[in-house]
């Protein structure tokens, strides 16, 4: 559990670590460490030089932007967002007291996870049911993106050399919605073999207006199950119907495999858990 | 003066005096020792399960920074590792021996065999060398599953045991159980695995060796269960370097579970390090991922199970065919796991007249196995236990009347099976001398709402759940054992298995007790001291138990087998007993009375009718170890040594019942209630006992339902992390409910029985028949463990016909 040496630096201000970003491009950010320091000591993993901005001042806290959204600074930690307005949203209250440990909850940070890129993460799915926005600066300027799209594989994102995640805003609150997140997990690591992020809008007598659903650990990333929505919008929210549309939960999508769940059980699951996370959310609504 | 001796300590539930400081971070484990100018060791493992080495190039790594000294095989003059336990107690045993040396010369034989050694003025360093060492690999094909091993065309791992075969071992009566098997009723048969176990105690192992060049001697600090053992086997097996010019000491030991009864390559390999850069101390600890690769693993078992019955349910002949996976080379007692601690005690608490079993032992390329908490009796359990379950359903009997027609009854002890159980050759016999089974396991009917089930099991299945009950009803062979028994059935080096004990009373009263065994968490400061204090009157504040140094310890076997409660306390209270005898003839000369007259009322002497002539255990002692005035012949100091060797090994057993629900759609398992009696004799203190069933309980629930160590067939660790290897936790339990039955052991003078394996050993057949019992209603009559939900989920897929 001895990391390769490498060089460390701790910038003042998110201009000194955009400067030392864009002036060593192999350099890699260190925030909450909850998942880099494990693969450093491991020797899974070798850096030339850290950037740690954990202790950067901004960029951590909830605040409630002027029409109703939430901003969510990237050195939030799981625990801080339990703690703030965001835990009214279902998906992060089912998601966030699981993840991790109370260590790795007090340490890891929402920036970094997103950053990251697990493929078996929790919070993408959730940030993608939620269609969760994301900041992100460089020296040259700053810049706004949906999540959708921004992962770009395993541990690997629409971020570019000299970029930082700074913020991650979510949408403000809506009556018409429910949300839930299930995850089966993996019992050593506890990571997701198959989570599922749903969040549904109603719709006329007691039907299903529109829905939101994503799913990790599935695929090489967290991903939105666009043919489940598709079956979902419009639907009248019937047993038969949610079934129905979670049948579609792994359209397209190349399933992953391993000791823990093969691709026949990830897909089976994968489907079992959309239904469950819709009637979940749908419950939530009612 | 007069003490007052109401309150004794024996059989309290005293919280544990060694926890205050290992609670406070004031442990000492190896890994704190830190000795002036001392150098760090870090091991080149091998990342090919089997392959010729061609060549090692350490010039880059000798020169890089801190770099002290590198080590290859060859440089090491060392014989192998010794095989303590080969297959015994049969006639024509052959055992075809491979042992592991300091450092590998003949190629590897597993992932994580040691090669190379960089020596360093500090860790990093010596792992950043040990990263620079290059080797010319040639891989050749690999070989991980036992049966398979046997098979022709397997890769062949060793010029001495062809076919992979390390000895063909059978116990039992062939003929018999084969004609058992030709007249029986009904015959079940089933292939079962019982799956390969990393044994993850919370402290890895390591080792500091130290060669004094002064003195021309070696101290070995080592996280051991058998410092004394290894002191042996290390000089007079190993090294050649003369007995008394090594020392050996295990300082706190945290967990082991077997592990760390063994003789491990690195103890060498610290010794002869700090010989070569001239006597500076070397510190070796393994990483986690180390301790996943490179240190004993246990189980893996693959097992073909005849039983034969009569309508009545009654078996009337068990007949077993087991390969046992025992590595690429032979771990300390490998050969013995599967064979004495197995084979002899597969019929269990039952009557079963006929029992045969054969086991081949088996070389892979995979890392040893050998003792991990219960040893060979889980393996037995397991098989024994799914027999009863089998019988049970190929007969529509309820699997607890089963057991209760096969039960040995009250009248059949002293008890010698028929597995060979008393019939090592030329040996000692041991029997299984006391039991009453039929009590437990009623009060464990009771508590778990035997009753009740049916209805219950049809309310889950209104809910898309399977709900499931399991009973073992089990025995283990504890307290290990008698000397001439254990040298019978194969123990390779003649070793006995006594104990001792020392008791020193000082001139102040204050009271010091050196014993054989050796903790790795068990609390035995805290209950040699309620034996002492129990058996001299004297407060346990002024018993100090000291443990682990060849220096400072009588010699003893160590601990594991459960055998501490029962053999070193014995010991123990022998010394107690010399104490006393000694200082009732004191008393006697400093009451002017006859030694038979002075009678013992805890730490009170007095004369018999006189009950104010009296002297307490504390006078007494400060007299005897000034020795002014001693009577007649009498020596000077209260310093008594005893060694203990058992008539018989001890015979814990008891019911365990779980309740499982499964989730029809994924497969999921979840533990609902758990329900353990438990006869462990009487208790020296009910709150250890309560701990020690809680984790061998965990343990044995976590290898049916969670733990496996999977290689793929290139001898590649799959779950070679915490993140891959799921261990139980607290959280996956629901409280566990404990009761007992107290049938007092007649081999120690206590009545105590042992119990630190009795969880491990009963709850995996537990937890497996509940989970059986629950997918029966699909059909399902076995399902090899662990039940994880893919597992789970893909025989119910099955069982239904659908895809999986």
């Amino acid at each position: 559990m001895i990391p390769a040496a490498f060089a460390y630096r701790r910038p003042a201000s998110i201009e000194e670590a955009l400067g030392m970003l864009a002036a060593e491009p192999g350099a890699k950010v260190l925030a909450g460490g909850q998942s880099l320091l494990p693969l450093l000591k491991l020797r899974l993993a070798a850096v030339d030089t850290l950037v740690d901005i954990g202790r950067l001042p901004g960029l951590r806290g909830v605040r409630e932007l002027g029409d109703g959204r939430l901003a969510v600074g990237a050195l939030t930690t799981y625990s801080d967002l339990l703690e703030s307005p965001a835990k009214h949203y279902g998906v992060l209250r089912d998601a966030l007291p699981h993840i991790g440990d109370v260590q790795v909850r007090n340490r890891g940070t929402i920036g970094g996870a997103i950053a990251h890129s697990d493929p078996a993460s929790d919070l993408p799915a959730c940030l993608l049911a939620l269609d969760a926005e994301l900041v992100i600066r460089s020296a040259a300027g700053e810049r706004t993106t949906g999540v959708d799209g921004f992962f770009e594989g395993a541990f690997t994102t629409g971020l570019q050399p000299g970029e930082l995640l700074t913020e991650i805003r979510l949408p403000g609150p809506r009556d018409d919605a429910g949300s839930a997140y299930v995850a089966l997990q993996q019992s050593a690591s506890g990571y997701a073999l198959v989570g599922v992020a749903a969040v549904v809008f109603s719709g006329p007598r007691n039907g299903i207006a529109g829905a939101a659903i994503a799913l990790t650990g599935v695929g090489e990333h967290a991903y939105r199950a666009r043919a489940v929505e598709a079956a979902l919008a419009g639907s009248d929210g019937s047993p038969a119907s949610i079934a129905a549309a979670a049948a579609h939960a792994t359209d397209g999508i190349e399933v992953a495999s391993d000791i823990h769940a093969d691709r026949a059980y990830r897909t089976a699951m994968a489907e079992v858990y959309t239904r469950r996370a819709i009637e979940a959310a749908l419950a939530r609504l009612r | 003066m007069t003490i007052d001796t109401t309150a004794d300590p024996l059989g309290a539930a005293i919280k544990r005096v060694e926890d205050p400081r290992f609670i406070t971070g004031n442990g000492n484990y190896l890994d704190d020792i830190k000795l002036p100018s001392m150098t760090y060791m870090s091991i080149l493992r091998s990342p090919y399960a089997h392959a010729n080495i061609r060549s090692i190039d350490t010039a880059a790594a000798a020169s890089m920074p801190g770099v002290v000294a590198v080590i290859v095989g060859a440089d090491i003059p060392y014989n192998p590792l010794p095989m303590a336990w080969p297959a015994g107690g049969v006639s024509g045993i052959q055992n075809n021996v491979n042992t592991p040396r300091a450092l590998a010369t003949d190629g590897v034989k597993w992932t994580g065999e040691g090669v190379a050694a960089v020596i360093a003025e500090t860790p990093e360093q010596a792992l950043d060398a040990t990263e620079a060492i290059v080797v010319d690999w040639e891989p050749l094909p690999a070989v991980v599953d036992a049966e398979k091993a046997t098979q022709p065309g397997a890769p062949q791992l060793h010029e001495n045991a062809p076919n992979n075969v390390v000895f063909e071992w059978q116990v039992g009566d062939k003929a018999g159980t084969d004609a058992a098997f030709e007249s029986a009723e009904v015959i079940v048969r089933q292939r079962i695995v019982n799956q390969r176990l990393i044994p993850n105690p919370m402290e890895v192992r390591g080792d500091i060796g130290w060669y004094n060049p002064g003195m021309d001697e070696y101290t070995v600090w080592m996280s051991s269960q058998t410092p004394h053992i290894q002191r042996l086997l290390l000089t007079a097996f190993v090294t050649g370097i003369p007995e008394h010019k090594v020392r050996c000491i295990s300082p706190d030991v945290g967990g082991a579970f077997g592990t760390k009864i063994f003789c491990y390559a690195d103890m060498a390999l610290v010794m002869f390090a700090s010989k070569l850069i001239g006597g500076r101390p070397v510190k070796w600890v393994e990483t986690r991922s180390e301790n996943y690769q490179s240190t004993t693993h246990g189980r893996d078992h693959i097992t073909y199970l005849e039983a034969a019955a009569n309508r009545n349910g009654e078996v009337q002949g068990l007949r077993v065919k087991t390969y046992a996976n025992l590595g690429g080379r032979l771990s300390t007692i490998g050969p013995g796991v599967p064979t004495t601690l197995y084979g002899r005690v597969l019929a269990g608490p039952y009557k079963i007249p006929n029992v045969h079993c054969e086991v081949t032992g088996v070389y892979t390329n995979t890392v040893f196995v050998d003792a991990y908490r219960g040893a060979g009796r889980p393996e037995a359990t397991y098989v024994v236990e799914r027999a009863m379950d089998l019988v049970a359903d190929e007969l529509g009997i309820d699997p607890a009347d089963v057991r209760r027609r096969n039960f040995l009854p009250n009248d059949a002890f002293p008890y010698d099976n028929p597995s060979g159980l008393g019939t090592a050759a030329g040996g000692a016999k041991i029997y299984i001398d006391s039991g009453n089974y039929e009590p437990a396991l009623d009060k464990a009917l009771g508590m778990i709402g035997y009753d009740g089930i049916e209805a219950a099991k049809a309310e889950a299945r209104r809910h898309g759940k399977f709900l499931g009950v399991g009973l073992s009803t089990y025995i283990e062979v504890c307290g290990v054992a008698p000397s001439k028994w254990i040298g019978a059935v194969g123990e390779g080096w003649g070793a006995a298995m006594w104990e001792s004990a020392n008791i020193k009373m000082h001139l102040t009263g204050k009271t010091v007790v050196t014993v054989g065994t050796q903790p790795q968490g068990q609390g035995h400061e805290t209950t040699y001291a309620q034996i002492v204090a129990h058996e001299l009157g004297i407060p346990m504040d002024d018993i100090v138990v000291q443990h682990s140094d060849t220096q400072g310890t009588p010699f003893g076997y160590g601990t594991y087998g459960s055998r501490t409660s029962s053999v070193g306390s014995t010991a123990a209270i022998k010394a107690a007993g010399k104490i006393r005898e000694k200082a009732r003839k004191m008393a006697a000369h400093m009451l002017e009375a006859a030694v038979d007259d002075i009678e013992i009322d805890g730490a009170n002497y007095s004369v018999k009718g006189s009950p104010d002539r009296v002297k307490t255990i504390q006078e007494i002692a400060f007299a005897i170890d000034l020795g002014f005035d001693p009577p007649e012949g009498m020596e000077p100091y209260l310093d008594e040594t005893a060694y203990h060797d058992t008539p018989n090994c001890t015979w814990p057993f008891g019911t365990h019942i779980a309740l499982v629900e499964i989730d029809e759609e994924t497969g999921h398992v979840e533990l609902k209630r758990y329900v353990a009696v438990d006869d462990v004799g009487k208790k020296i203190n009910p709150m250890i006992v309560d701990g020690q069933l809680h984790g061998g309980i965990a343990q044995g629930v976590g290898q049916a339902l969670w733990e496996g160590a999977i290689y793929d067939d290139q001898g590649q660790l799959l779950t070679g992390s915490m993140l891959d290897y799921t261990l139980p936790r607290a959280s996956f339990f629901p409280n566990l409910e404990l009761d007992e039955t107290v049938t007092p052991s007649p081999v120690n003078p206590i009545g105590v029985k042992g119990v630190g394996e009795a969880g491990a050993i009963a709850s995996t057949a537990a937890v497996a028949n509940a989970v059986i019992d629950a997918l029966s209603p699909l059909g399902i009559r076995h399902l090899d463990m662990p039940y994880t939900p893919q597992t789970v989920w893909r025989a119910i897929q099955g069982a239904k016909g659908g895809q999986a």
